[in-house]
């Protein structure tokens, strides 16, 4: 036995969808991130609760990729491949880097297993040696977690429930990490059943000890922790990022966050850590319907509150209406999409950012919504902050673009200290009318915003709606003239955000160039890897990725014109591209993905090097 | 809340704004009801916002020297549900129409009734589609010939206030454009119930469904179809008061008071659920031969907790058990590590 030395490693956890899997994964990500490595995650599951067990289609995988050196994403593929039965292998094993490591629960390859998982009869891929190039590790988990629990006094059930345990104690021992954490959270996790605790700590330790104890040549690998800037860290998934960037916001702005939401994936994780902090002045509201909930997010803004609304894709073509009502009314309104494969219905727990144009133009008429979307997981809590902003500086309604993969996935996180975040000086308006001056409900400031008069000042009654309205005064108007100059000045208001938004800056590379890498949203972590590489290589390419969606920083048009060419992937058909053409006359590319998953960072740098053939 | 020092009239709540409802319109009496009530409920006027979705009634905001809002088609109860879970200290008044609450936000309306916020509802029922120019609404009787129903409407309507029992409505009225008085008094009860307070008004639609309701608004035959319901009072109707209700079993029965007592009478229990959930049935279409007459009134009351006392009682809680909320403890969390 030896011990080898790796840079980085990415392991998948994989099993039925009731096996424990995000678990396991989660539990092995922590552990690695306290331990001072650098982490990307990435949980695939899907969309049923209990898919039928056994098959393809019912399984559930956590990827997480560790390392020395920094990382950007989940991993391209995988180093270890732990499955949890035949199914699990079947659906990951492509993926799997030649050489690389299998751990087979071998009860999960029994005949019953491998039917379901339409191997054909009599084949049995751990025995057949399809599996050649790889190093495969078969344990029999279900049995020696029986064993080890034969005098716990639990049933086959509960203690099959532990399995996932055995697993994560041997790749802890694979990799040399302590159990403390994980034990930790056991005890917390079943403070009620003292029997299960002790269960999944011996069933955890068992995992440990059978790396030491069996015979099999086995290696243990050693990570060694990241040179990451120094600091105090924390794992963070983007969705619980975003619910702490909203919180922060309403803290900062000394308002109570009013967030009306109706259940949806991937978006729900936001309600249910938002309704853990009422110690905050949170006010969750769970609605009838998708429309009830943003609707009565308008109704708490209007009332002085930061009024946000959540869901994916198919919840805010519900909204669409609303949406162009929060406009129309000129108050303060974050709308939080966390995409997820369309359309209708689509993919709904896989990833896609096919909702960019449905943030720009998803309203029946001239419906300019300003768009921030965020790029990672801890991103997420600044973009969720930001977004806050402008709605509050600009009343207007704000798009939050995130999306499955950095909503689900986690990473370290250098949090910032409260004191370091910005105030969010926010004043309703005060009664100052002088006698006999009526107030102007929308009488605009430089930066085009109306006053914030909320009920309860006296002397500012005023009447809002959806109807056209007339210039200062708001009351009704049909008015020809009055109309187009308020659609122009909604668009100048929002159009003028770009002065109070950063400059774009380049994340890598030289200021002009051959090639640029345009990128928005989720694939940051690809594109930088593949930057990076691609630079390391000598090549001449540069990656700035744009938060700002709508409008644009200013700087954007000039810094596309220093390039020969611009590439802009996405995981979608083409939509940011569809903006960049049409505003800035470049005839950039397209690099689109459309597979409900991220983009690989080799995806990236093969199209990088066939750009600069 | 400082109180109005100086008494408020109907005038102060009238706004600078031309109203625009047809002529002869219902709605002219109910907004100067409205207007005349409020002064009386004691609430300054910047604590006070009318919500309304769209349809004619929807209008109502812009005449109210308050704070208001015309939002969007259906959805003016969940505005106001978040309004008021924001702003407890708030008046709110929803102003709806049948086509607005029942049809389109039909969803929202029950979804607001069981959530009991402490927010009234004005539900002018005219049974026609005004605003979109006659066409048959979720109200209008069986054989409705519209715009859109030539051969007649095929949809059974609902019977509005026998919905809002059942989504758990905590106070149930009915009340009619035009008896001022009465309506006046049921804007009142409205506004003292701690809970949804659901008001339908029959209201007449002179243009696209002129008499819709003149069997109990005209003074010729009102006292005949409808029941004036008091609580703790008999049930007694007729030209001449001369005929009651009497509950035969679970069955309303109409006598004769020459051959009944008052004392044999349905005395009506505005806490009753169950006698509630019978005389919301009176629905019977005036037309018929042996029907019974139309109930106005106070139908049902009941104490419930309001959603924005639990939501803040638990606000509360947390605040008292949690401490408030520290936003470095929050982003922190529990498990870091230093580099």
């Amino acid at each position: 036995m030896k011990t080898e030395i790796k840079t980085d490693v990415v392991i998948l956890f994989a099993g039925d969808s009731g096996d424990g899997i995000q678990l396991t994964g989660s539990q092995f990500t922590t552990t690695a991130a306290l331990f001072g490595n650098d982490i990307s995650t990435f949980p695939n599951f899907p969309a049923e609760i209990r898919a039928p067990q056994g098959t393809i289609a019912g399984v559930s995988g956590f990827q997480l990729h560790f390392g020395s050196v920094e990382i950007f994403t989940a991993g391209d593929a995988y180093d270890v491949l732990v499955v949890m039965n035949a199914a699990a292998l079947k659906a990951n094993i492509k993926q799997l880097k030649p050489g690389g490591i299998i751990v087979a629960n071998s009860d999960g390859f029994d005949p019953k297993n491998l039917k379901l998982a339409k191997y054909p009869d009599g084949v049995n891929p751990l025995t057949d040696g399809s599996l050649e190039k790889f190093k495969v590790y078969e344990i029999d988990v279900t049995k020696i977690t029986r064993t080890a629990l034969a005098d716990s006094g639990l049933g086959t059930k509960e203690m099959d429930r532990s399995k996932n345990m055995f697993v994560l104690g041997y790749i802890y021992w694979m990799y040399n990490r302590s159990l403390d954490n994980s034990i930790e959270f056991l005890k917390e996790q079943f403070k009620k059943r003292p029997d299960l605790i002790d269960a999944n700590v011996k069933v955890l330790k068992a995992g440990f000890n059978y790396g030491d104890t069996v015979e099999a040549p086995m290696n243990r690998f050693e990570v060694k922790p990241a040179p990451v800037a120094k600091g105090t860290y924390r794992s963070i998934m983007g969705n619980q990022a975003a619910a702490f960037g909203l919180i922060a916001a309403a803290k900062k702005a000394g308002l109570t966050l009013f967030y009306g939401t109706y259940p949806i994936t991937p978006a729900s994780d936001i309600l249910h850590e938002l309704s853990k902090h009422k110690n905050f002045g949170v006010k969750t509201f769970q609605a009838e319907d998708e429309i009830a909930a943003i609707t009565s997010s308008i109704g708490a803004s209007f009332g002085g509150a930061l009024g946000v609304t959540a869901s994916s894709g198919p919840g805010i073509a519900l909204k669409g209406e609303a949406i162009g009502l929060a406009l129309m009314l000129e108050i303060p309104l974050v709308i939080v999409n966390v995409q997820r494969g369309g359309p209708s219905t689509g993919l709904p727990t896989k990833t896609e950012q096919a909702d960019l144009l449905q943030a720009l133009y998803g309203r029946n008429g001239e419906a300019p919504v300003p768009v921030v979307a965020s790029y990672t997981p801890s991103d997420c809590f600044h973009g969720a902050f930001e977004a806050c902003r402008l709605a509050l500086e600009f009343m207007t309604p704000v798009f939050f673009l995130s999306d499955g993969y950095i909503a689900n996935g986690s990473e370290p996180w250098k949090f910032p200290a409260a004191a370091e975040l910005p105030e969010l000086n926010v004043s309703f308006a005060k009664n100052e009318l002088k006698d006999g001056e009526v107030f102007l409900p929308y009488k605009r400031n430089e930066k085009l915003a109306r006053p914030w008069a909320i009920p309860g000042t006296k002397g500012l009654e005023h009447r809002v709606g959806g109807i056209e309205k007339e210039n200062e005064t708001g009351n009704i108007s049909y008015d020809p003239d009055n109309h187009e100059l308020m659609v122009k000045l909604r668009q100048e208001k929002v159009d003028r955000i770009a002065d109070f938004i950063p400059l774009q800056m380049l994340d890598n590379g030289n200021e002009k160039g051959k090639l640029l890498i345009l990128g928005w949203g989720s694939t940051y972590g690809s594109i930088k890897t593949a930057v990076r590489e691609a630079i390391a290589d000598g090549h001449d390419v540069s990656h700035a990725h744009v938060k700002y969606l709508n409008p644009f920083p200013k700087n954007l048009g000039d810094m596309l014109k220093n390039f020969d060419k611009v590439l802009i992937p996405e995981i979608n058909n083409g939509q940011l591209i569809k903006v960049i053409r049409d505003k800035y006359f470049i005839d950039a590319k397209g690099l689109n993905k459309i597979k409900g998953m991220p983009f690989t960072s080799e995806e990236i740098k093969e199209k990088i090097k066939e750009m600069l053939k | 809340m400082t109180t109005a020092e100086i008494k408020l009239t109907a005038k102060d709540f009238v706004t600078d704004q031309e109203v625009r409802w047809c002529p002869g319109c219902g709605d002219y009496s109910i907004l100067k009801q409205v207007q005349t009530v409020m002064p009386d409920l004691g609430i300054p006027r910047e604590q006070i916002v009318f919500i309304s979705g769209i349809g004619c009634s929807s209008r109502f905001p812009y005449y109210m020297e308050t704070y208001g809002m015309h939002s969007i088609h259906g959805r003016a109860t969940a505005v106001a549900s978040g309004l008021k879970a924001a702003r407890p200290d708030l008046s709110v008044w929803i102003v709806t129409g049948d086509g607005d609450a029942l049809s389109i936000g039909g969803n929202h309306l029950i979804h607001l009734l069981r959530r009991n916020f402490d927010v009234n509802v004005l539900m002018f029922n005219n049974e026609i589609y005004g605003l979109t120019k006659g066409q048959y609404s979720p109200a209008s009787p069986l054989g409705k010939v519209t715009k859109s129903t030539p051969m007649g409407s095929i949809d059974h309507p609902f019977n509005p206030l026998a919905l809002c029992l059942g989504a758990d409505s905590t106070f149930i009225a009915r009340s009619m454009d035009r008896d001022p008085i009465h309506l006046r008094e049921i804007l009142k009860r409205a506004n003292a119930h701690k809970g949804t307070s659901m008001v339908e008004i029959y209201q007449n639609c002179n243009v696209f469904n002129d008499g819709a309701f003149e069997v109990f608004t005209e003074k010729a035959t009102k006292k005949l179809n409808t029941l004036m319901v008091e609580h703790a009072k008999p049930l007694i109707f007729g030209a001449n008061a001369d005929k009651g209700i009497k509950l035969d079993g679970f069955k309303p029965v109409v006598v004769d008071l020459a051959d009944v007592s008052v004392n044999d009478l349905w005395i009506h229990d505005e806490k009753d659920q169950v006698k509630a959930s019978i005389l919301v049935r009176f629905f019977d279409a005036p037309s018929d031969e042996n029907t019974l007459p139309r109930p106005f009134g106070v139908f049902y009351t009941e104490d419930r907790f309001c959603y924005e006392t639990e939501m803040n009682a638990q606000l509360a809680y947390a605040i008292e058990t949690k401490g408030a909320g520290d936003l470095d403890d929050l982003i922190r969390g529990k498990n870091t590590w230093t580099i």
